[in-house]
């Protein structure tokens, strides 16, 4: 049993998906979240287990509808999907083969169908005889933090005039040729984590990279109908910041090296109290953003509120306060009852000046 | 964000209740607004699901749809809508003012106003417009015939939105963060309960402590249109189970009435706290802008104009994108010049700056840059001990005379040196008051009220090829009409 697993108790880990991997990216400084995914937390479980559960959680409606578009994207070997190909992105493409990976011989395994997706993706790549095949439900690998995981994209077809492409299959609506700025960006964030994975295994196997194709398609349903529509997604920018973060990532040596040796997240011998003990342990990076994509987030802002942390104003709260960390510090600052270090001189002065100016106009 | 209104927030986290960063209120306040909170179905774009709405609190009306996914059903809904709505809309279409102009013309003595909770408010009710307004009253798939006109007037409402500071149709929350910092971040502010919980917290409660109680989706369900995911499993599925089965909607009814009623509650009690501040000096040259525009719809529905296409032309399109500019400059101008907190900003930025007038050299005269004969150009000197940054030349216009430009010649220490160019008279000498006196305390800023200028954009016709060329006018389709909702 390694370290992780004592993190994590005598429960099966949780997959790493696209999305979380995005949020990690996001927020790259964070350990604690890097920890816990890592281990495979259940972090849901958790921060409910110490009195913080998540804000967040999905309408069954959305779920439904999410599934009942997916379905019919890929319904008949994704004959739709293959008409979008053709029509929207004028790609020319004959016929097309479709490979279902969901299970390999009825092992449905992780290591099996990533095997085989490898395999698969291997032959189609020294093959290339010209001909298109869509990969369902096909398994990457993706080395995060030090830490292995595995990953789902909707679908892979190759090839698109000798390329590799992510599909993405979205429930959005796009309504006249427009999207929700907000759900694109997240999912061009997502795309972009199967596009490296992708790469990754790519260059694991001797083949050049760039094969993977930067553009994804993008599938949604078109204006207010369940019909779908395809576009073209550069993800060039999300690649970048991506693989920057990813790098940065500390690594999870680094952190348990601080850790003591019998440290764990274990709900079923620890009591609410210990475990929150032990979250608090590992050092967190809270921003309001958190709240949209970390189960944890509650936990750590109410961490972040006793600690009158800058951080629960926003990021360019924090950023326009020049980066000072804790609210009394800015009001000690501004009302002179707290010295200046020699690097906080100047926004000392400015805040001294805002000030004044403000009591003075609400006076 | 600037450094005074995270100083603000700050402020109110520590002291547990949001800070002013207005002295005086900054949107129209209608005598009779009208509220109306839309929810929707998740994961649905555009499918309604139920709206409290209504100008009188003690008097809401609910309407629902008590199975989302049936079109039918979608369209009574926006039908019944069209019910509430278009008789209070189109009650503003009666009393008219004439405006004495060169040509003097009429406009509307009041306006509607409807206010929504939140941007996603405003944002659906763009969608409810595009999603209706090419309906028809005939044809395969008939729509009661108030149903367009209620889509083209939720058009209208939603583009007036965009427009920096139009009152027609306010998100609530931006409306209170324009006068209050919350002790919680921009993003929390989106949720009304939390922001409201910050502003006016319950007696002896802190703000913190009460917009943490508010989080709780028991206490103050969300303002929509999304509703909570967790009664969306538990109660609202059944609910529309139980009417599928029985034909009633009583049981869909109460569980959205249960999510609806609390907002509403706070929407009335955001509109009594903006009542409290007194209005600043623009909003009613900006509320005239509002009726104008409302003025000129009515009478384009009138004449029986044909919904707005789905695709601005570009020329459309470039001259909207350089109005929405050129209000956004006067809006910040205005509200600067009306609200010394505003103003604040601006002195911090060193784009503005308040002093007294130490120095008035009247008789100075000049032969202006193109001209050939001297006029006077005085010189105004201030002492201000705000921390100037602006360079020779900057166009700087006060509070004291909006209209008047000024140039600044020359910043030595804490002595600012101005010209003043114009709105002095037309006599040898600058009018009596023209200028600032000595010993007067005034505020010049880099702030233009008037706005910019539009670019000159061809005529529709004349769009050049890199274009697209001219565009074909939208004219109504069939396809349009009889688009898929589901």
């Amino acid at each position: 049993m390694n370290r992780l697993d004592t993190l994590r108790g005598p429960v099966a880990p949780l997959d790493h998906n696209a999305r979380t991997i995005a949020a990690l990216a996001v927020n790259p400084g964070c350990d604690r979240r890097a920890l816990l995914d890592a281990a495979g937390v259940d972090k849901q479980k958790t921060a409910a287990y110490v009195g913080h559960p998540a804000p967040f959680g999905q309408s069954p409606f959305a779920i439904t509808r999410a599934a009942s578009f997916d379905a019919l994207v890929k319904a008949n070997g994704c004959a739709h999907l293959l008409r979008l190909l053709r029509e929207t992105l004028g790609l020319s493409i004959s016929e097309a083969a479709y490979a279902d990976i969901s299970d390999v011989g009825g092992n449905d395994s992780h290591q099996m169908r990533h095997t085989r997706t490898r395999a698969l993706l291997k032959r189609a790549a020294a093959g290339g005889d010209g001909s298109c095949t869509l990969f369902d439900h096909p398994l990457l690998k993706l080395t995060v933090a030090g830490h292995e995981v595995y990953l789902e994209p909707s679908i892979i077809a190759f090839q698109i005039e000798g390329r590799f492409h992510v599909v993405e299959i979205k429930s959005f609506a796009v309504v006249d040729d427009q999207a929700d700025a907000g759900q694109v960006a997240a999912a061009a964030r997502q795309s972009a984590v199967y596009v490296h994975a992708l790469r990754e295994l790519f260059a694991a196997e001797g083949l050049d990279p760039e094969r993977v194709s930067h553009d994804v398609v993008l599938v949604c349903p078109k204006d207010f109908a369940n019909h779908p529509t395809a576009t073209l997604l550069d993800v060039r920018q999300q690649l970048a910041a991506l693989r920057r973060q990813l790098s940065r990532l500390t690594r999870i040596d680094r952190i348990l090296e601080e850790l003591p040796a019998d440290f764990t997240f274990d709900l079923e011998t620890q009591s609410p109290d210990e475990v929150g003990k032990a979250v608090g342990s590992v050092g967190a990076r809270f921003a309001p953003e958190c709240l949209s994509s970390c189960e944890m987030a509650l936990f750590c802002r109410a961490e972040a509120r006793g600690d009158g942390s800058t951080d629960l104003l926003g990021r360019t709260a924090r950023d326009a306060l020049g980066g000072l960390e804790s609210i009394p510090a800015v009001l000690g600052l501004a009302d002179e009852s707290r010295p200046p270090s020699p690097e906080q001189l100047e926004i000392a002065e400015q805040l001294r000046y805002v000030r004044r100016l403000y009591t003075e106009a609400i006076a | 964000m600037s450094i005074m209104s995270s100083y603000a927030r700050a402020l109110a986290a520590q002291e547990g209740r949001a800070q002013p960063v207005a002295t005086v209120r900054h949107v129209h306040l209608s005598a009779a607004p009208m509220v109306f909170i839309p929810l929707r179905l998740a994961g649905e774009a555009a499918a309604p699901l139920a709206a409290m709405v209504g100008t009188d609190p003690e008097n809401p009306r609910l309407l629902v749809v008590p199975q989302p996914r049936n079109r039918d059903l979608r369209f009574a809904f926006m039908a019944e809508l069209a019910d509430v709505m278009l008789p209070y809309i189109e009650g503003f279409a009666e009393v008219v003012e004439t405006v004495e102009a060169k040509t003097p013309y009429e406009r509307y003595a009041d306006a509607p106003q409807i206010l929504v909770p939140s941007r996603g408010g405003v944002a659906f009710t763009k969608l409810l417009g595009r999603s209706t307004r090419f309906r028809r009253a005939d044809g395969p798939y008939p729509v009661h015939p108030t149903v367009p006109v209620l889509g083209q007037w939720l058009t209208f409402f939603a583009d007036r939105a965009e427009y920096a500071g139009s009152s027609a149709l306010v998100a609530m929350t931006d409306a209170l963060a324009l006068h209050f910092a919350t002790g919680q971040s921009p993003m929390e502010d989106a949720n009304l309960a939390t922001q409201l919980a910050w502003i006016s917290p319950p007696d002896g409660q802190s703000g913190a402590k009460a917009a943490l109680a508010a989080e709780d989706p028991l206490i103050s369900p969300p303002a929509g249109p999304d509703t909570h995911p967790d009664f969306d499993g538990q109660v609202l599925e059944h609910a529309i189970r139980a009417y599928e089965t029985s034909g009633s909607e009583a049981q869909v009814r109460e569980a959205l009435r249960s999510q609806l009623t609390p907002t509403w509650s706070l929407m009335w009690h955001a509109v009594r706290l903006l009542r409290g501040l007194p209005e600043a000096a623009t909003v009613d040259v900006r509320w005239v802008r509002d009726r104008e525009q409302f003025t000129r719809e009515t009478a384009r529905l009138a004449e029986g104009g044909s919904p707005r296409g789905r695709v601005d032309s570009a020329v459309r399109a470039a001259i909207r994108l350089a109005d929405l500019e050129s209000v956004v400059q006067t809006y910040e101008a205005q509200r600067a010049f009306d609200d010394p907190l505003v103003m604040i900003e601006h002195r911090v930025a060193g784009k503005a700056f308040t002093g007294e007038v130490v120095g008035v050299d009247a008789a100075r005269r000049i032969v202006p840059a193109g001209k050939t004969r001297p006029a006077p150009r005085p010189l105004v000197t201030i002492r201000t001990s705000d921390p100037v940054r602006l360079s020779p030349g900057r166009k700087l216009f006060s509070s004291r005379n909006r209209k008047q430009r000024t140039e600044v010649v020359g910043i030595d220490g804490d002595l600012v040196v101005l010209q003043i160019n114009d709105q002095m008279g037309r006599g040898a000498s600058p009018a009596p008051g023209s200028l600032p006196e000595v010993g007067d305390v005034v505020c010049y800023a880099e702030l233009d009220p008037g706005g910019g200028q539009r670019p000159r954009l061809p005529a529709g016709e004349d769009t050049p090829w890199t274009h697209g060329g001219p565009p074909t006018p939208y004219t109504p389709t069939d396809e349009d009409a009889e688009e898929a909702w589901s």
